[in-house]
């Protein structure tokens, strides 16, 4: 599974409030929430949203259990993010939600914000197309890399379902 | 040889032991919801055709984060939450003024018993180790399988030691220990780990202040707090638990990633400062900064004991008058308890606005968000930019006793040095 998209890149520490702020939290319609992804660390994000890849620092995601979070990215048009790490919550709701996360230490330094980025899901390789540089990142576990495939952890459920 | 949550992970997944790393299936012991991550549970699971919950005795729904409602849109959330409740036939739903804080009514109502397994859609979830417990929270789709399956998977966490001794001086709380622990650690120091605070100090410190060192441990990244069941523990579960349950104990030989080891005779005030819960500093270095709001509460910090040592400061004294203060005991219980006590009569005395136990202020929701450029000292846990209103609002986080000495200065104050004018 191959995906290709534009770099919006961000530092350490990008909590779920800064993705979703809490005043937001009534809102249960996903277009909605994505109006205002990122807005409590960057209210222009939504103007380059869409096909995104997020390249972050360490710990991305850390704060609340809030679901809103990888949802508001999810349909803000974000592909996929690479961080450094990921707080433990939001990197089990991102992939349960179907949005591909991946944990790359290199990756920050070789991008540029819009430069143009392929990654390649199964075997974690990730090339920056605009300088032609290229990485590794962390090959996500079989188990987790399925749930991805099939969309997430309510397909499985359904699947699942007798 | 293992350690508190390797002995009760390997239970709950019935094998004989776990080891760190280890992806294992447990079953759930109890799971909570409130209504802003519940919402979205409840959507999920009609949305695959779910028809019952797999135990309506082990589930607990809570109405927390904006109660009463304050607008439509949070309403309509309540009105999600309890009309399920009544359909599933939920056990224990906690409707406005009945319950509090989930975080603080799931011990003190004695859903969680020590050796669980518990999950909440909710962050701090983690707050359960205080009893034992292993708990953490999720979001809401997988608590959808839960309320499905009553399973879920768990990589088995490496689990760091946190041996703490000595004394508290007065005015100095469990909430300076774990600011210093913050310090140490960093916001992402401990991501994936179990924390277990053990040692004389935790030994002698109550349900209570334990409660607010394991709430905090997700804000260094970790999956879970515990402190191991003692005396203390089964004190305070005497009257709120009847079930048998499983009092899990280190090893004396327990295998942990890292060992801290803490002294606290000498920690002074300490608080937290704008915006990041690492960038802890002793009161005495940031005293004199101006307070617009002052606020008293929280999972973290908002129960009898915090309420106690605020009013013993506040009585017969007056809140600044640049400054608002405001109090949110955790719970009904907490509240009740203030009222008979005389806190409460205190508080309102002492010029603060006293209002019902939610989660509103804590993560800007409502009751007492913040305009722009304003500061505010809170007993909360995030200080995140525009955590509690304006993203051009300030956050300090530090003790009660700390808040309370500041509110009637006005500005920051070491509750330690205080003297009333």
């Amino acid at each position: 599974m191959k995906l290709i998209g534009k770099a919006v890149k961000y530092g350490d520490d990008i909590n779920t409030d800064y993705i979703i702020p809490g005043k937001y939290m009534v809102l249960t319609d996903p277009v909605e929430l994505a109006k205002h992804a990122m807005e409590g660390i960057d209210p222009s994000f939504i103007e380059k949203s869409k096909d995104s890849i997020i390249v972050a620092g360490k710990n991305f995601g850390c704060g609340s259990s809030r679901e809103q979070a990888p949802i508001s990215l999810k349909y803000s048009g974000t592909k996929a993010i690479v961080a450094k790490s990921f707080a433990r919550i939001f990197y089990r709701n991102a992939i349960n939600i179907g949005l591909p996360v991946l944990e790359c230490e290199g990756l920050w330094d070789i991008v540029k914000d819009g430069d143009q980025l392929m990654l390649d899901l199964e075997s974690g390789e990730i090339k920056n197309l605009t300088n032609n540089k290229s990485t590794q990142a962390q090959p996500l576990p079989d188990f987790i890399l399925e749930l991805i495939e099939i969309g997430g952890l309510l397909n499985k459920l359904r699947r699942m379902k007798v | 040889m293992a350690n508190i949550i390797e002995k009760i992970l390997s239970r709950a997944a019935g094998k004989k032991e776990v080891i760190p790393g280890e992806i294992i299936e447990a079953n759930i012991d109890c799971a909570m919801v409130n209504e802003i991550t519940g919402h979205l549970t409840i959507k999920y699971f009609y949305e695959l055709g779910a028809k019952e919950v797999w135990n309506r005795d082990r589930i607990v729904m809570v109405l927390d984060h904006t109660i009463p409602a304050a607008s439509i849109e949070a309403a309509e959330l309540h009105k999600i939450m309890r009309e399920f409740a009544r359909e599933q036939k939920i056990k224990y739903f906690y409707d406005v003024g009945r319950g509090g804080i989930s975080h603080q009514i799931m011990i003190e109502k004695g859903h969680v018993k020590p050796g669980d397994v518990v999950v909440g859609a909710d962050s701090h979830t983690c707050t359960y180790g205080a009893i034992g417990a292993f708990s953490t929270g999720i979001g809401s789709t997988e608590m959808t399988a839960v309320f499905m399956t009553g399973r879920l998977w768990f990589k088995v966490p490496k689990v760091m030691e946190i041996k703490v001794n000595g004394n508290f001086r007065k005015f100095v709380t469990p909430k300076d220990l774990f600011l210093k622990i913050a310090k140490i650690l960093g916001v992402s120091g401990a991501n994936y780990r179990g924390l277990e605070f053990k040692g004389p100090t935790i030994e002698n410190m109550s349900i209570a202040g334990r409660m607010t060192i394991c709430n905090m441990a997700i804000e260094v990244g970790a999956k879970a707090g515990i402190v191991g069941v003692d005396g203390k523990t089964l004190d305070y579960l005497k009257d709120r638990i009847n079930e048998p349950f499983f009092i899990a104990k280190s090893d004396q030989d327990a295998e942990y990633e890292r060992s801290l080891e803490l002294y606290v005779d000498d920690l002074p005030p300490l608080v937290s400062c704008p915006d990041a819960v690492d960038n802890v500093k002793p009161v005495s270095e940031v005293e004199g900064v101006e307070l617009d709001q002052v606020f008293i509460g929280s999972c973290t910090n908002g129960r009898m004991e915090d309420l106690r040592l605020a009013a013993e400061i506040l009585k017969g004294n007056k809140v600044n008058e640049r400054t608002r203060l405001l109090i949110i005991p955790a719970s009904q219980e907490v509240f009740l308890d203030a009222l008979r006590e005389g806190l409460i009569e205190t508080f309102l005395l002492s010029g603060a606005i006293v209002a019902n136990p939610t989660c509103g202020a804590c993560y800007g929701a409502h009751l007492g968000v913040l305009a722009s450029g304003e500061v505010c000292l809170s007993t909360t846990n995030r200080n995140f930019i525009g955590r509690m209103g304006s993203t051009k609002s300030k956050v300090y986080l530090a003790s009660p006793a700390t808040a309370a000495a500041s509110a009637i200065k006005g500005r920051i104050t070491d509750p330690t040095t205080f003297r009333s004018d």
